[in-house]
């Protein structure tokens, strides 16, 4: 216990740990963010992320954003545990086909308002593995698709941005 | 014939063992070659002497060149450091073979995989439920590893039956494909008594994208890139070991220096990923402190693999040949500030998490692996070395690793505590490896882009942070691939964490699946 109050002391805030220059650039357009969350949705955008295919990196950086660094969540944004709290459904990897029900499902138990985000090079039109037999074309023919996130992955920072850009 | 030993050894089991084939076609790759009929008894003979699970178990389609299949199984000799590649040959019509499930319990999966891509019938085998295409969306009949398939045809009939358990008081939870937090796509079906896990049976194959297909008909640059995308997490693990097949086919040797630098990626991907997995062990029991300073070791990690390669993954560090990055002086000198700070936060949190009574608590004697299960299962890296298997590919096959004194880390227990424990001890020494490794680096060739394209097979194979991922590349006279076969460890190790989780409650299966961290992506490909 005395280690841990001796840590939280010593370091004090860490999203100036790594690099004091990364740290500045995340502030700076994090509270860009914040006061476009603040104006189009109230107090915070919700958020939950549906995984139809992807590699794995697309989830890290989506977590490493959320990490004390960037800590995307003191700018209003929450990924939620559920589709019925969230306001936008965030697609990663290419669409699968044995992912297309439960992405199906997930959609519909959204509540109105709700919008779609694609993030990473697969999730637009199934990237590298567009020709496979067992993936289905586009998740933009299904879902109406309001936002695409390009990058192999996008990195924490990309995303940040251009959740901006949109809101814009 | 240049491998009288182990023909010898396998009489000893089999006496009847008489291969076509035998021949050492690379200093670590023995390839054996029986009639069908025998080929069961030598799987058997092999799995006991040696003693190794089947590590990989495919076909190939050569029906347009031969008018046959062919059936490969691999296994592993820490003692010889040698790959044995035993395969037969099966007739295009009515393909079948004798199954080896009931010997050998680590060909179940392979064979199940088998039977739904290229309907090959592993006679005997008690269970061929479809892994990846599904039965509610993939109609029967149609194999796409086969060369001849085109589209599939017919309509989808059936859905995929769960094992059940009957009786009074016992209730199925099903969990997934959608999960609460952000990560891979799986359904997990628990059978609960009260409050204990009696039964759990993990449905996978949701992120199945046709991965090996498409490797067919690629050249290796092309290819490459896919290697990196097959398990996002792992992604310089499964460029190396594609990387090493094309390199063994086209034998050309790879340059010391880029060996090193290799080296240096790999177990700076180990690190970033174990200090992920602890924080997200102490996370899932609700102990965030630990876990926020875990996500700054990982993060650091992360960034300064960017400032190395300008890729956060580490991708496009690989080639053909050997590497495409540099580490220079400067570099070097990055590593180093980088790596003291990092180890500094490191033992900081190691110490923070020792010193927890409560959460010491919850992952000792939690999610239990016993060592006998674990050897039955063919369980392989991280989570065999945490139930007392010593077995790690750095450890036995000649190299840099050796060079460097590599020490491996294993414990007894096989619980949750002995994952971390493995962990924690496998962080510490990639970062006293990695500065190994760079004394040695010094300016000089890092790559042979050269490439002679032939024909011809072989096996790649790489620790990776989870355990070793293998790549049998077979190509063409043109240098396309006509098959790739992929095995990550999450191949097998799926099933480790069905039994690990028996008898434990369901509030603790966070914790037991963070603790072994198994890839979706790299399992269902």
């Amino acid at each position: 216990m005395l280690n841990i109050f001796k840590n939280r002391i010593l370091k004090g805030i860490v999203t100036r740990h790594i690099e004091p220059e990364l740290s500045k650039d995340v502030e700076a357009i994090g509270s860009q963010l914040q006061s476009l969350i603040q104006k189009r949705f109230g107090r915070s955008l919700n958020i939950r992320e549906v995984d139809t295919g992807s590699c794995g990196a697309c989830e890290s950086e989506i977590i490493s954003a959320n990490n004390p660094i960037y800590d995307l969540q003191r700018f209003g944004i929450n990924f939620v545990a559920s589709p019925r709290h969230a306001d936008a459904l965030l697609i990663t990897g290419p669409l699968s086909k044995n992912m297309l029900l439960a992405l199906k499902k997930t959609y519909a138990a959204m509540p109105s308002p709700k919008f779609v985000i694609t993030l990473g090079d697969c999730a637009s039109d199934g990237g590298i593995f567009k020709d496979s037999y067992y993936t289905q074309e586009s998740v933009k023919e299904i879902l109406p698709v309001a936002l695409h996130i390009p990058g192999c992955p996008p990195s924490p920072l990309t995303i940040i941005k251009a959740l901006i850009a949109f809101l814009r | 014939m240049d491998c009288p030993e182990i023909i010898s050894r396998i009489r000893k089991e089999f006496p009847q063992f008489s291969p076509l084939f035998s021949a050492l076609v690379y200093p670590d790759e023995l390839r054996l070659r029986v009639e069908p009929k025998d080929f069961k008894d030598t799987c058997i003979a092999l799995h006991k002497i040696l003693p190794s699970p089947i590590e990989a178990l495919f076909a190939v389609d050569e029906r347009k060149a031969a008018q046959k299949f062919a059936i490969n199984c691999v296994f592993v000799s820490f003692k010889e450091r040698q790959w044995i590649i035993l395969s037969m040959d099966i007739p295009e019509e009515n393909p079948a073979f004798e199954s080896l499930a009931r010997s050998i319990y680590s060909a179940s999966l392979f064979e199940r995989e088998i039977k739904e891509m290229f309907g090959i019938e592993p006679k005997g085998n008690p269970d061929l439920r479809r892994l990846n295409l599904h039965d509610e969306v993939w109609p029967q009949g149609n194999y796409p590893l086969r060369k001849d398939f085109k589209k599939a045809q017919g309509d989808v009939q059936g859905e995929y039956k769960f094992d059940r358990v009957d009786g009074v008081g016992v209730f199925e939870v099903p969990v997934g494909p959608v999960h609460a937090g952000i990560i891979g796509p799986g359904h997990f079906r628990f059978s609960v008594a009260g409050e204990p896990i009696i039964n759990l049976e993990a449905r996978l194959g949701f992120t199945h994208r046709g991965v090996e297909k498409l490797f067919e008909g690629k050249l290796y640059p092309q290819a490459l890139r896919l290697a990196e995308c097959v398990s996002g997490d792992s992604s310089f693990a499964h460029s190396l070991s594609f990387t090493q097949a094309a390199e063994k086919i086209a034998m050309i040797p790879v340059p010391k220096q880029a060996a090193y630098i290799r080296a240096v990626f790999l177990e700076l991907e180990r690190m970033y990923n174990h200090a992920n997995d602890i924080g997200g062990m102490s996370l899932d029991v609700g102990f965030s402190f630990p876990a926020a300073l875990a996500a700054i070791i990982k993060e650091a990690i992360l960034q300064l693999n960017e400032k190395l390669s300008a890729s956060r993954y580490l991708k496009g560090v690989n080639c053909a040949g050997g590497v495409l990055t540099e580490i220079d002086e400067a570099k070097k000198e990055l590593i180093c500030r980088s790596l003291k700070n990092i180890q500094q936060d490191f033992s900081e949190l190691v110490k923070i998490l020792n010193s927890s009574v409560s959460f010491m608590d919850r992952v000792d004697t939690t999610g239990v692996l016993r060592r006998k299960t674990a050897e039955d299962l063919g369980i392989v890296g991280l989570a065999a070395r945490a139930s007392g298997i010593p077995t790690d590919l750095r450890k036995y096959f000649p190299g840099v690793y050796q060079e460097a004194k590599f020490k491996m880390a294993v414990e007894q227990s096989g619980d949750c505590l002995a994952r971390l424990k493995v962990r924690i001890a496998e962080f510490e020494e990639s970062a006293r490896l990695i500065g190994e490794f760079l004394d040695k680096i010094k300016p000089g060739e890092i790559n042979r882009v050269e490439l002679e394209l032939r024909e011809g097979s072989a096996l790649g194979y790489t620790e990776g942070w989870r355990g070793p991922v293998l790549y049998w590349l077979k190509t063409n006279s043109g240098g396309l691939i006509e098959r790739c076969k992929i095995v990550d460890p999450s191949f097998h190790n799926w099933q480790g964490l069905a039994y690990a989780v028996l008898g434990n409650i369901i509030p603790d299966f966070p914790l037991c699946n963070k603790s072994f961290d198994l890839s979706y992506s790299g399992n269902d490909l």
